[in-house]
């Protein structure tokens, strides 16, 4: 097995145990979906209206569950000296964390997506859509969430600095993609909020990695 | 593959606070180096620059016209005071991936086990090894994937008389076949041909 092929399967396997992985966070989503019509009411004409949106807006949240784990186990145990120490990059390192990241929690969630939209009343013609802008957006929040969890490696109660730190890197692709899904939804032109979507996404995972990396160094120096 | 290790004149500052300056150490391979001193004179951070993971204040590290960028990606060993091992993950798991990590053949896992008296343990997950069985387990990848200086950081604390006196075994096999090594210790290092001795 080559070097890169064992770190992935390794990331992906720890991102899929790590604070209960998919079924966690797909639960968590679950559990927020089924709270709004709690808290803003049962009508079906209100909840149509806005569950593209709120579906979007709970798996921002669902996607920050286990981030503060990303790094941090690897810190705290001594792995990510090992990690460094290597012809690999540490950036290449970076990226792969996030791809076990995204495999573990940002692909499931884009199936559950649709799922929570529908049931919040939303017309299942947008399903695919939904799934579209929920599989981009979580390349997304896994690259920036990374960003958030290298740069608070070592704080005390990280995963509260991570939250703070990354929440207004979730907002552009928040707004890019709940305006297109609201676009779509209503038949207006919604392409144009996709593409900055993808070019968020794009740029994260160019950009995200760099940053981790440093972040990284910066922890273990 | 390394076959010197020089750091000329170094000195660490750490949270503002200078460890120590003007250290010199010119390793030949084959040759072991104890570094003492007391607690918080610095024996870690030294090791750990010269794993590149801290910056130095002054003077300089080589590793005798390797390129400090290759030597530190292919050629070095650390093993800190955590030991780098997932607990959930079963001991096989663990040394497989970071032998293939350091280079190694998949193949040498078999072997390195069988040298640090591991085989019957690759099975349990690591959280079921004691805290001996755990740094042999970490200690196994060093042998598993060939690189040519260890920096070891109180090695052997957790390990038994006899794992003492089989790791030194190793070392003393590492170091026959052309190996580096240089040692944290409070105890007197078996293998050691220098010392370097670190004052706060």
């Amino acid at each position: 097995m080559s070097r890169i092929g064992a770190l992935i399967a390794r990331e992906t396997t720890l991102a899929w145990g790590r604070g209960g992985g998919p079924l966690v966070a797909v639960g968590f989503y679950a559990g927020v979906a089924t709270f709004l019509p709690l808290a803003i009411g049962p009508e079906p004409e209100r909840l149509r209206a806005i569950a593209p949106g709120a579906a979007w807006v709970a798996l921002a949240l669902a996607s920050l569950l286990s981030l503060e784990r990303m790094f941090e186990r690897d810190y705290e145990d001594g792995a990510l000296d090992l990690l460094a120490l290597s012809p690999t990059p540490l950036e290449i390192t970076c990226l792969i964390k996030c791809v076990g990241q995204w495999l573990a929690t940002g692909a499931p969630l884009a199936l559950a997506a649709p799922i929570a939209a529908i049931a919040l009343g939303a017309s299942p013609s947008l399903a695919p859509m939904i799934f579209a802008c929920a599989l981009m957006g979580g390349i997304a929040f896994s690259f920036m969430g990374g960003i958030g969890a290298a740069l608070s490696l070592g704080a005390r109660r990280g995963g509260l600095l991570t939250a703070v730190i990354v929440l207004p890197l979730f907002v552009p692709p928040v707004i890019f993609g709940g305006g297109a899904l609201d676009a779509f939804a209503n038949g207006l032109p919604w392409t144009s909020g996709f593409a900055f979507l993808g070019a968020y996404a794009a740029s994260a995972v160019a950009l995200g990695p760099l940053a981790m990396a440093a972040a990284c160094r910066n922890a273990l120096s | 593959m390394i076959s010197q290790l020089v750091i000329k004149d170094a000195a660490i500052r750490r949270g503002g606070r200078l460890l120590f300056e003007g250290v010199s150490l010119d390793l030949a391979a084959g040759e072991a180096c104890a570094l003492t001193g007391p607690n918080g004179s610095g024996k870690t951070s030294l090791l750990r620059a010269v794993a590149g993971l801290v910056r130095l204040e002054a003077g300089e590290i080589g590793f005798g016209g390797v390129d400090p960028g290759d030597a530190r990606g292919g050629a070095i060993h650390l093993q800190g005071h955590a030991d780098g091992l997932k607990a959930a993950h079963t001991a096989r798991e663990e040394l497989t991936f970071w032998t293939v990590w350091g280079g190694g053949a998949e193949a040498a896992v078999r072997e390195a086990a069988r040298d640090l008296e591991l085989t019957g343990l690759l099975d349990l997950e690591v959280r079921r090894l004691s805290a001996g069985q755990r740094r042999r387990l970490a200690l196994a990848r060093l042998v598993a994937a060939p690189r040519a200086l260890w920096l070891l950081d109180e090695p052997l604390s957790p390990l038994d008389a006899r794992w003492r006196d089989g790791f030194a075994a190793i070392m003393r096999r590492h170091l026959d076949g052309g190996g580096l090594i240089v040692a944290a210790m409070h105890d007197p290092l078996p293998v050691a041909t220098r010392s370097l001795e670190l004052t706060a």
